[in-house]
């Protein structure tokens, strides 16, 4: 009868639910205090201390629980089914799995647009957000345009994809386009208009983010070339992986900057934009760097504001002018924070499933690691390989939890 | 701080006006979502949302009256007329009779076909369609015109998805479902989490900074990692897939973050009040609910709103934990990634339906936006 009513039943879940947590706390530390170690009669005080040992316990218990079965047995279970094949019976099959997922062409692309989504919308997110930060510092409708810009975090990816689907729609030749993106790209065919806005503009950003890159990467390897300066022997391996992601990066800008010039571009006719290889990852991307850049702007921008102002007074009174200001002084004094915001992102980069399984689901070569498990786990039903996907994105993972955990360490002591 | 040096910077316009810019951009696709909802399939089809408020070109299809029954003689031959427009009509650009070329004729041309048939239609809609025996029969014949019309809005997509439609077309089941998974999904695990936090901020026990540290890795571990073996653990305990699993989960993977956030700030009360209570004789239970609780409302709020917006918004969790072959339970992220792969083209049935979604979210949003902000702040920026 409950279950006809959505509403009805909800309202009765709700209460049994909720009434049943806050009865177990209750419930149990009167039980504690009234019946196991009762705070009165010849023991009270030896009660009171003995109970004052288990009580902890009881406030953690519930938590502890949850954390140890939802989120550290499954590390280890996980673990344990990517070595086995559900087939066989749950038999231990070794690497097999492994090599089977290495062996599909779906894996690495899985991994290559990861690894492009990685780079790319941490860096993009963080600094639009940081300059979205600096910019609305000194106006005085700053804060609502924060707001407008933050406005994304409570749309749903799902939502998002949506959005912006409508937003990269096609129709037929003859017929309006109603997605915003072939309604401008028409726009263009050929004239003075779409040289700027189609090869000179998009160079320019190509341009813009080889010097980023490489302006970052030799902030990286610079310590090692550096004589005299503190070699940490275990920041060498993360160094060198810069420069070589680095590297990687800016042979891919160059390339399709050459190719934005030497290329055919088809001016003038409809794109089906989600299904232009490579290019597809980026308008992926795009829905989440709406999302992100908001998350990334109220922290970098709390930031900004807690810089003190004596340092920047004495770079005005020297003659800095704004753009110094902002790069030689303030980055600089955020840098702590601009890596929390980075790592931050780059953790629901990894997890990030809906985006790719709403618009494209990994068709068009559009595949990612989590959507790449998704598939496994519950459309081919392979629980062997999909684990071992779960531990692949474990392991990149790995390295922000051990840095997490060494800052948490740090900060306790 | 540009006064400090004494003028204002010269930069400030162009501050401005890239912030505009900005704003507009991030605000230009929710909009159109938003304008879409309003519209009706043909107005969206024939024309972008950035249009909405101007005429429209549109393509439509009319048939003249049925020839067996309306057909008079004339001569020879048989004439039908009418009017394509009954009660509504329209400004007509170009018409034409054949689907390849929809505008080949201007408003009172005749269209001449094969063997002396002939349609005519005037500017106001009606037309005069003439032949013999054989080609006044059977079905009338296809008119089509490019009208301008008005710009026109209506709720009538709302209606259909909240109340009047059918199947996957009615959401109004799923935002009860949705709301059923997120309200214990957001007070449960505040609720074990401040005790949990309040454990781990002011009680002394053995192992205390192991478990912080433990609850800190634990803010990383990809819950994707959960779903075989917590699945399989469902199954086998015989939860089976419904609400239960799906609080559980949300509790569980919610929990690194509420316990994190809330030790934070608990961490930061004075010490002077809890020790002068428990000088006064207050348990550690009664410390908790009289003193802790309230002073960090402004935490919870915070935490509360991050989940609420977490779960509400969650499509992965519900996918594997809740929504099971009936769908009964389904929840509306997924609803609506179902309407995009059956209704992909139906901009009005999905715009609709994504609107209601984040309708909800953004208006939280809105409300408690000073504390999420806050609680963004106490838990990413030490």
């Amino acid at each position: 009868m409950f279950s006809d009513n959505p509403a009805l039943y909800g309202l009765t879940v709700i209460v049994v639910g909720v009434g049943g947590c806050l009865g177990y706390f209750f419930l149990s530390n009167l039980f504690l205090d009234k019946v196991l170690f009762p705070a009165s009669g010849p023991n009270a005080g030896r009660n009171i201390n003995r109970a004052n040992m288990i009580r902890p316990w009881l406030f953690l218990f519930p938590a502890l629980f949850a954390l140890m079965l939802y989120l550290a047995y499954p590390v280890f279970e996980t673990l344990r089914l990517s070595l086995t094949d559900r087939d066989q019976g749950g038999a231990f099959v070794g690497f097999a799995n492994y090599s089977q997922m290495m062996a599909e062409p779906k894996f690495w692309e899985a991994v290559r647009n990861n690894m492009l989504w990685l780079i790319v919308v941490p860096a993009i997110s963080t600094a639009f957000g940081l300059l979205v930060a600096q910019l609305t510092d000194r106006i005085k409708w700053g804060n609502l345009a924060k707001s407008l810009i933050f406005m994304p975090m409570a749309i749903s990816f799902v939502g998002a994809s949506v959005i912006f689907k409508l937003i990269y729609d096609t129709r037929p030749e003859d017929q309006n386009q109603i997605g915003i993106l072939n309604a401008v790209w028409l726009k263009f065919d050929g004239g003075i208009g779409s040289v700027l806005l189609l090869q000179v503009l998009p160079s320019m950003l190509l341009v813009g983010f080889v010097v980023i890159v490489a302006s970052v990467a030799w902030s990286f390897v610079r310590a090692i070339v550096a004589k005299g300066e503190d070699h940490s022997g275990w920041l060498l391996p993360l160094r060198l992986l810069v420069a070589v992601g680095a590297l990687w990066l800016i042979w891919m800008s160059l390339s399709s900057l050459v190719g934005l010039w030497v290329g055919e571009l088809p001016y003038g006719e409809a794109q089906t934009w989600l299904t232009v290889p490579l290019w597809n990852n980026f308008f992926l991307m795009v829905v989440l760097i709406w999302i992100q850049t908001g998350f990334a702007m109220v922290i970098l921008s709390a930031a900004l504001r807690g810089i003190p102002e004596e340092t920047i007074e004495a770079a005005i009174i020297d003659g800095a002018n704004p753009f110094q200001i902002f790069f030689k002084i303030k980055v600089p004094q955020i840098m702590g924070t601009i890596v929390v915001v980075w790592t931050t992102i780059t953790l629901t980069v990894l997890k990030v499933f809906d985006i790719v399984f709403a618009m494209t689901n990994g068709q068009w070569e559009t595949q990612v690691l989590a959507n790449y498990m998704y598939d496994k786990l519950f459309r081919a039903n392979d629980w062997g390989v999909g684990s071992a996907s779960a531990i692949i994105i474990m392991l990149l993972v790995t390295p922000i939890l051990v840095w997490n955990v060494y800052n948490a360490r740090k900060e306790m002591k | 701080m540009a006064s400090i040096a004494g003028k204002k910077s010269g930069l400030t316009w162009a501050v401005h006006i890239s912030v505009a810019l900005l704003v507009l951009l991030w605000l230009f696709p929710t909009i159109g979502l938003f304008v879409s909802s309003f519209r009706t399939a043909d107005q969206i089809s024939s024309s972008g949302w950035w249009a909405a408020l101007f005429p429209a070109e549109q393509n439509e299809v009319y048939r003249a009256a049925d020839p067996d029954d309306n057909r008079v003689a004339d001569g020879d031959m048989f004439v039908v007329t009418g009017n394509i427009f009954e009660g509504a009509p329209r400004e007509i650009r170009a018409w034409g009779i054949s689907s390849r070329d929809v505008s080949a004729y201007q408003p009172g041309d005749t269209a001449e076909m094969k063997d002396g048939e002939s349609v005519t239609l005037q500017p106001d809609g009606s037309y005069v369609w003439r032949g013999n025996d054989k080609q006044l029969s059977g079905r009338g014949q296809r008119i089509f015109i490019t009208a301008t019309v008005p710009p026109e809005f209506t709720l009538d997509n709302y209606t259909t998805i909240l109340f009047s439609g059918s199947g996957q077309d009615n959401m109004a089941k799923a935002f009860f479902n949705t709301l059923t998974v997120t309200i214990p999904a957001t007070i449960i695990p505040i609720v074990v989490a401040a005790f949990a936090a309040y454990a781990l901020a002011w009680m002394e026990f053995p192992g205390r900074a192991i478990l912080i540290a433990a609850v800190v890795g634990m803010l990383v571990v990809p819950l994707q990692l959960a779903l075989i073996p917590l699945l399989r653990l469902h199954l086998g305990i015989g939860i089976g897939k419904g609400y239960l699993g799906v609080w559980l989960a949300h509790t569980a993977f919610g929990m690194p973050l509420a316990v994190y956030l809330l030790r934070n700030y608990m961490v930061g009360l004075p010490r002077d009040i809890i020790e002068n209570a428990k000088v006064d004789g207050a348990t550690d239970f009664q410390i908790f609910t009289k003193i802790i609780i309230p002073l960090s409302f402004p935490a919870l709020a915070s935490f509360a709103i991050f989940q609420f917006l977490w779960t509400w918004n969650d499509l992965l969790v519900a996918k594997v934990f809740l929504i099971d072959a009936t769908g009964s339970t389904t929840v509306m992220t997924n609803q609506i990634v179902e309407l995009l792969g059956t209704r992909g083209g139906n901009w009005e049935i999905l715009a609709t339906a994504a609107f209601v979604s984040i309708a909800v979210p953004l208006g939280v949003f809105f409300a408690m936006q000073r504390y999420l902000v806050r609680g963004l702040l106490a838990g990413s920026v030490k």
